[in-house]
């Protein structure tokens, strides 16, 4: 057998897009099955289970999910509540819901429709980026079917009235910080709102508002319908569940699977991904979440475990668990000096120390990445970066300096001997050139 | 932060065609009342599929179509990169991802071949068919290396591939978006390791449910639900 996970526990029983995506291929793997008795549970039970169950956001920031429900108003008043789906995926490396959302997608629209029972929405926005085309082509033709089969609207048989609407982005990352997200859906650009006040108090429109992951959604139904213990069941505790993993870069393998939470890093490498290529020896670096998360050696990587508090043990984190795979032969400094620019072309400009910073950071990087960089300026750009992490509205701020800080943390010896070769031979004085502080 | 501004060269007006007004009226519907300037990144993609290209009388249409004030429509069409702001190719619109996962596995050789065959980045060709551009992440980071031609990706990408792909378009045709290899979506070449339990399709899981597991006994009058 590949990997912890059995076939049989798996959610995601389309992720490949072998069979049918529609209606009546989604009920015959199980999903809409049971959605009645869960909408006739409270929503305070729903909750419970979620939280039970140890679910924890699954777009990155790892918050529980049934504690987020909780967070909404007890009771409707004339501000009407909204569950808004983050399908903004746009996270390097991040490829796992673009999956769910074409391939299962009813599993998403259930999960809609009770999560917003959960938290007392008669109204749900599933906010997708603008790229995916051909993703939000597919669910606007699965909320039609599920309209049709009068599953989700308004009488519908679950006996909660319930609209569910796509809506798109325009190509920001962004809009993937969850107050970026409001500010775009209400037709603004998007640049992330301070909190407090938290969207459960007054998010879209003024209105009390949840925003999950697709993936947080999608998997609520088959938690209900199997028991909150049966997810509870993988994983370390407090890292419990089952999670879609990614990888991409150095491997044999590239592809998307289902895991136990917890599974040890090496072990997920190497049964799913075809391992690394050249061999495990070849390793060398692995960023475990989606690019943000600083990268971590291949001895870590070695005893890594794919789970919350692992990987933030090792001062990195699990992210997505969409990992980034990096051989011997990848030119790590060059890496980071592409994600830096990834991060100067996303800062959405509103907080001064990202605006500048991540245009400065990657400026350095990549004479870094060529060499020319002077060696005490390491030490500024470590020092840059710390003034930008924690002192921006949203994480991009802070998403900016974790590559940097995570590639020098390990691999400073290496940006050194760069610079030290680049200067053999050249009649050239430390510090007479400093174009870097434009 | 990206800095884009406007092309010089506008046209002299724009009006919606019948279709993108339907499906603008739609888009509006979707909202709460009053909420209709949520609409507006939707209606700049319909203006953009008709025209090709985002124009300041379309900018003015927009604004006026929905009730808001021409600069905030403006603020919105030039922060969100995928609105294009000058006209593109006619044949298509090349979107190289070249953020570091696809970077890894080979975009870099995709974006030479780029400016070997179609000239500068964020230009028309010469030819006036194609116009590319390099990306950031697209979101197939599995699939990679990718490029979205006219909407649609296009995945697993080598520079032979990558350039017969052009050239089906320049001829005029549209090649079948997805995996270039003939993958199955993500999973791992060579086909799927797992999900392959039969029992998982053979519809034993649409047996219904008769109660939930951890669910509190009926009360209030609920019935047993119906098997």
């Amino acid at each position: 057998m590949v990997g912890i996970l059995e076939d049989k526990d798996r959610i995601f029983t389309n992720l490949y897009g072998v069979h049918d995506w529609g209606l009546e291929g989604a009920k015959a793997r199980g999903c809409w099955n049971g959605t009645r008795e869960m909408l006739k549970q409270t929503p305070e039970w729903i909750c419970d289970q979620i939280k039970e169950s140890g679910l924890r956001g699954r777009g990155g920031g790892g918050f529980p999910t049934g504690l987020k429900w909780t967070f909404m108003p007890k009771a409707e008043s004339e501000r009407p509540h909204f569950l808004v789906v983050n399908a903004d995926e746009s996270e390097p490396g991040a490829c796992k819901d673009r999956e769910i959302i074409r391939n299962d997608p009813h599993l998403l629209i259930e999960g809609c429709l009770v999560a917003s029972y959960a938290i007392r929405a008669h109204t749900a926005y599933i906010y997708i980026r603008g790229e995916y085309v051909h993703e939000r082509e597919r669910l606007e033709a699965a909320i039609k079917q599920a309209y049709e089969a009068k599953l989700i609207g308004k009488g519908n048989v679950h006996g909660w009235d319930f609209d569910l609407h796509v809506t798109h982005g325009g190509g920001a990352y962004i809009c993937g910080d969850e107050t970026a997200l409001m500010e775009s859906l209400e037709g603004k650009k998007g640049q992330p709102r301070l909190k407090p006040p938290f969207p459960a108090g007054a998010g879209i429109y003024g209105a009390p508002t949840t925003i999950n992951n697709v993936e947080s959604i999608s998997v609520v139904g088959t938690i209900l319908r199997r028991g909150a213990d049966w997810f509870a069941g993988f994983g370390r505790p407090k890292n419990s569940g089952i999670k879609l993993m990614a990888a991409s870069g150095h491997i044999n393998k590239p592809c998307v699977v289902e895991e136990a939470m917890s599974i040890p890093m090496r072990q997920v490498i190497e049964d799913h991904f075809g391992g690394v290529r050249g061999g495990w020896g070849n390793l060398k670096a692995v960023i475990p979440g989606g690019i943000s998360m600083r990268m971590i050696p291949a001895e870590e990587a070695e005893v890594a475990l794919m789970d919350f508090d692992d990987l933030a043990g090792r001062r990195s984190g699990l992210g997505t668990a969409t990992m980034i795979v990096m051989d011997k032969d990848a030119d790590l400094v060059r890496a980071i000096a592409r994600a830096s620019y990834f991060y100067k072309h996303e800062s959405c400009g509103q907080c001064t120390p990202c605006r500048e910073g991540t245009g400065w950071m990657w400026r350095v990087m990549e004479r870094m990445a060529t060499g020319e960089a002077e060696m005490k300026e390491i030490d500024l750009l470590l020092d840059v970066a710390s003034q930008v992490e924690g002192h921006t509205i949203c994480g991009l701020g802070d998403a900016a300096a974790w590559p940097i800080q995570g590639l020098f943390r390990h691999f400073r010896h290496e940006v050194e001997e760069r610079i030290t070769n680049y200067r053999i031979g050249k009649p050239h004085v430390q510090g007479a050139t400093l174009a870097a502080a434009e | 932060m990206s800095v884009r501004r406007l092309s010089p060269n506008q046209p002299a007006s724009f009006s919606f065609s019948k279709e993108s007004l339907e499906q603008a009226q739609w888009w509006i519907s979707k909202y709460p009342a009053g909420k209709q300037q949520s609409a507006v990144i939707p209606i700049l993609w319909l203006v953009q599929k008709q025209e090709g290209w985002v124009s300041e009388p379309a900018i003015r249409a927009v604004a006026e179509m929905l009730g808001m004030a021409q600069i905030r429509v403006l603020e919105v069409a030039t922060f969100y990169t995928m609105f294009m702001l000058e006209p593109v190719g006619t044949h298509a619109l090349v979107q190289v991802c070249g953020t570091t996962p696809c970077a890894l596995r080979g975009a870099n050789e995709l974006l030479a071949h780029c400016k070997k065959r179609l000239g500068p980045k964020d230009h028309r060709s010469a030819d006036g068919k194609f116009y590319w551009q390099e990306v950031e992440c697209l979101g197939a980071c599995s699939n990679a290396p990718m490029a979205m031609i006219n909407d649609y990706y296009y995945e697993d990408l080598t520079v032979e591939s990558f350039d017969k792909l052009l050239d089906e378009f320049a001829a005029g045709r549209t090649p079948a978006p997805g995996s270039v290899t003939g993958r199955q979506g993500s999973a791992p070449e060579g086909g799927p390791l797992v999900l392959i339990d039969p029992s998982l399709y053979d519809g034993s899981r649409a047996k219904p449910i008769k109660s939930l597991p951890n669910a509190p006994k009926p009360t209030k009058g609920a019935t047993e639900p119906a098997a």
